[in-house]
């Protein structure tokens, strides 16, 4: 049941009462049959529905099988799932879920073939069923000394039905061989350090052409006139054609525009280069982000739709004994994956096969569908590697630009590449915001209230016309959901509208909630004259256990708020454990400062604590940053590890380096020369992981892949300000300390 | 049409003389392990060697190398992937999507190349690619155990 507090919106999720990946469209799946193949030569071959972006999953699914299985991890191969709901059940790559929700799914699914194997074993036997265990690849029957390798026992185990799903045999978690153990590497890894891997950009067939495409540069806009003639004059130009524009607002589908097709990809940007097109830009053609930013600014300065309420914020606002406030501005980002999106689609017979790097293979089947006119059936999405996703590659309008292109050519191959000048110019860009703070403080320096505006246009835009507030799982990435110990507290969502289209970066609305807060923490620690870390556990309050829909998140992840409540402990715990690392208290060097920040996403706990020098010039740098996750139960410690490592780097970025900024529509950034990612030279010098150990696997799990990035740039402003006294407001830092 | 050396193999090429080495590599020749992702030399996830030299073969017109000058992809690196540098990539799981650590590999091994031992600060300045995925400080222990041999971590 849900309790919707008053005044929030009455948006439940999809599917009522159905939470985890019950809830999601297609649900899940355990049959071994879809899963697993054993060859008769002993190698078993996991077949993995989620997309591997760098998050490891084709690891550690392929871990989780092998572990119930009993298979030898030499062994044990993957392949890659094509999109096929209906077989696989939900294969969305987002929302740090998937081995949320497919850790118990893949362990029955383990379990199930090791048991047919077991039984296949002790039916050649004759033997009882319970007399036979497999472990390591070999099914053994100890009273009579008899054994069969994997390989032997293939055939006859298939013949057997599945065994129901109650009567598996789960293992314990103390007889785990790789489950929670860092006993297996990267099972892509020769492929990525030999150039074999396959990416989306990759992908070749005979016969194959190329096409790049130029877009409307401003949203909403389309071409009003073009000349093809010089293009067409190109050596390698085959044909140009062009693409409808999208109805607004243009959910996943193409931007439109004019595409060149060509016999190799350097002849299409040369003939893009010398297209004439004449842009008809639309409503958008004057949204700028400075007007944009002031526009925000004042919306977050009126009260607005209220989102969460507790206790009486004007009353005890006025009651304080001191008032503090401030704002925030956290720019547009780009996801920019370094594989930028790219994909290849021919048509053959009324049939249309995709090869793309998608991190929605069954949203990119339905789309090409719909827009090459074909039945669902008769469209094939096969999934690559992806260079990287952080939700760029949910969006199918570009495997959608590739197969309208292999239509234009007569169902030949065509292969659309993204330059990176298209992406930063053509993105679904994370939100802009300004987020306002106010606390009101009792004569301790206590806050007895707590009001946060937060003004950022929505992702639901690209679905709906000109909606002007935060969609309930907006507003559960750290709105209304934070656990503070304040007996006053109200959350505003003002009105803001959508210039250009607004999608997922990893992390989503926890990147700005999360700044500002965790920013305005150690803001009133200062107004207090406490220490910021104190400080911060004050707020957390004592360990307690809160129903996240008590406070108006009604979304919670798409969990079941019994299964996951917010364990205030369990941040306490990571917040201690981050300050711990880092040495929080010792003495710095002059310019040297320490931050701390603690967040709660994607059902984890994640603090960060960093250290940073600001030298001659206002020259940053950040000698060390100690991160702490609490994710429950985890599969892969390692891949735990490099996701927390980086998103400590891409978390430098934007709190340094990275920003899109808007003029007359336009995206002012081109390329990496002025979309400032991390490199070696600023990334944080040292980084260490702190992992909170849990080995109760009747858990839950929790995200990995997002949670990391929020805390990170908060720590990093929280420590400039500790080094400097210099208060960072605004994102990116960038210049901001050279005054 | 350009004649070209890569990996010991002389490859005759039909394509327009400005087209990047990096496209005839990837398309013409169709060895996919050099990557695009920039095109201005900025990211570095084209690094090919030319005569031993790390190059971002994104912008390298053809028509500019001769078909006596050696080119090394990340395919002709090592036969079977057991070069030092692979290897340490290999012990330290150093890949996330893996799509920049071709480029990341081969300028790591040109500067092992040229700087058999670098330090802290060598690595830092010579290495400048971009990883979004964010695998940095991995590269840099990486760059590190092969130098030492593979020997020991850190
Ligand atoms: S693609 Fe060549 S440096 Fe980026
Ligand atoms: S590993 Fe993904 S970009 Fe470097």
């Amino acid at each position: 049941m849900f309790v919707l507090a008053a005044g929030l919106p009455t948006i439940l999720p999809a599917q009522e009462n159905k939470f985890g990946a019950d809830g999601m469209p297609n649900g899940w799946r355990d049959d071994p049959t879809i899963y697993i193949s054993l060859a008769e030569d002993g190698t078993v071959t996991v077949t993995c529905h989620r997309s591997e972006m760098g998050q490891g999953v084709r690891t550690s699914i392929a871990m989780v099988v092998a572990d119930e299985l009993e298979a030898d991890w030499a062994r044990v191969r993957v392949a890659q799932a094509w999109g096929d709901e209906e077989r696989f059940g939900n294969q969305d790559t987002d929302g740090s879920r998937s081995l949320r929700h497919w850790f118990m799914p893949m362990r029955r699914a383990g379990g199930a073939a090791r048991t047919m194997l077991e039984q296949a074993a002790a039916a050649q036997w004759g033997v009882p069923e319970n007399e036979v265990r497999a472990a390591n690849h070999v099914v053994t029957h100890a009273p009579s000394g008899r054994s069969l390798g994997y390989g032997a026992l293939a055939r006859a185990a298939a013949m057997l039905p599945v065994p129901d799903r109650g009567t598996v045999r789960l293992k314990e978690s103390s007889a785990f061989r790789y489950i929670g153990k860092d006993t297996v590497g990267l099972i892509d890894n020769y492929d990525f350090t030999t150039g074999t891997a396959v990416y989306g950009i990759d992908a070749r067939v005979e016969g194959m052409l190329y096409a790049v495409i130029a877009r409307p540069p401003v949203y909403g806009g389309k071409v009003a006139s073009y000349d093809a003639a010089n293009a067409l004059k190109v050596p390698g130009v085959l044909k140009v054609v062009t693409i409808a524009p999208p109805p607004i607002p243009s959910e996943f589908e193409p931007l439109g525009g004019v595409a060149v097709i060509a016999r190799n990809t350097w002849a299409a940007i040369k003939g893009r280069e010398a297209l004439k097109v004449n842009w008809e830009d639309g409503p958008n053609a004057a949204y700028s982000s400075d007007t944009y930013r002031a526009r925000l600014s004042e919306a977050a300065g009126k009260p607005g739709k209220v989102v969460r309420n507790e206790g009486d914020v004007e009353r005890a606002m006025a009651g304080a004994a001191k008032r503090v406030s401030a704002e925030y501005y956290i720019p547009h980002l780009a996801q920019s994956p370094m594989e930028p999106p790219a994909a290849l689609v021919r048509i053959v017979d009324g049939a249309a096969e995709a090869w793309a790097c998608t991190q929605a293979p069954q949203a990119t089947r339905g789309l090409l569908a719909k827009r090459l006119g074909l039945p669902v059936e008769k469209v094939k999405v096969n999934v690559t590697l992806l260079g990287g996703g952080f939700g760029r590659k949910s969006k199918p309008d570009f495997v959608v630009e590739a197969g309208l292109c292999s239509q234009a050519m007569d169902g030949a191959p065509v292969k659309v590449t993204w330059t990176r000048e298209d992406d930063l110019h053509h993105g679904y860009y994370h939100t802009v915001s300004v987020e306002r703070l106010e606390a009101g403080l009792d004569a301790s320096g206590k806050p007895v209230a707590w009001l946060h505006r937060s003004a950022a246009p929505t992702i639901g835009s690209i679905f709906a016309p000109d909606p002007k507030h935060e969609l309930p799982f907006e507003l559960g990435m750290g709105l209304v959901n934070t656990p503070f110990d304040i007996p006053n507290i109200r959350a505003e969502n003002p009105e803001a509208a959508a210039h250009v289209r607004i999608g997922w970066f990893r992390a989503v609305s926890n990147i700005p909630h999360a700044f500002a807060i965790q920013s305005f923490v150690a803001e009133l620690a200062h107004a207090a004259g406490r220490d910021p870390k104190d400080y911060l556990l004050e707020l957390i309050g004592p360990a307690r256990i809160i129903d996240p829909t008590k406070i108006g998140d009604v979304w919670n992840h798409g969990e079941d708020p019994e299964r996951y409540p917010i364990d205030t402990g369990r941040l306490r715990r990571v917040v201690e454990t981050a300050a711990e690392g880092i040495g929080w208290g010792r003495s710095l060097p002059k310019g040297s400062g320490v931050g701390i920040a603690g967040h709660y996403s994607f059902v984890s706990y994640i603090a960060v604590a960093a250290e940073v020098a600001v030298g001659d010039g206002g020259r940053l740098s950040i000698p060390r940053v100690d991160i702490a996750i609490d994710c429950g139960p985890m599969v892969n410690p390692d891949r735990v590890r490099s996701q927390m490592e980086g998103a400590v780097i891409m978390g430098a970025g934007l709190a340094t380096s990275a920003e899109i900024s808007f003029k007359n529509g336009r995206a002012e950034q081109n390329n990496f020369d002025t979309y400032e990612l991390t490199r070696i030279d600023s990334a944080p010098r040292e980084i260490r992981v702190h992992l909170l150990p849990s080995t109760d696997y009747a858990r839950p799990l929790g995200g990995v892949g997002e949670p990391g990035l929020p805390p990170v740039a908060p720590a990093i402003a929280n420590a400039v300000f500790a080094a400097t006294g210099k208060r960072i407001r605004q994102l990116p830092i960038r210049d901001q300390l050279s005054t | 049409m350009a004649s070209l050396t890569i990996n010991g193999t002389v490859h005759e090429v039909d394509v327009e003389p400005d087209t990047p080495l990096l496209w005839v590599i990837r398309e013409q020749v169709g060895l996919t392990g050099t990557k695009y992702s920039c095109g201005i030399a900025q990211c570095g996830a084209c690094t090919v060697h030319v005569d031993g030299v790390a190059t971002r073969s994104c912008t390298l017109p053809v028509s500019a190398v001769t078909p006596e000058q050696r080119i090394v992809t990340i395919e002709g690196l090592s036969p079977d992937g057991s070069h030092p540098v692979q290897k340490a990539w290999l012990e330290l799981d150093v890949p996330q999507c893996g799509y920049c650590q071709t480029g990341q590999i081969m300028a790591a091994a040109a500067l092992l190349q040229a700087n058999p031992q670098p330090s802290d600060e060598d690595i830092t300045v010579e290495m400048t690619n971009i990883c979004r995925c964010g695998t940095y400080n991995r590269i840099k222990a990486a760059i590190k155990l092969a130098a030492n041999g593979g020997a020991i971590r850190g």
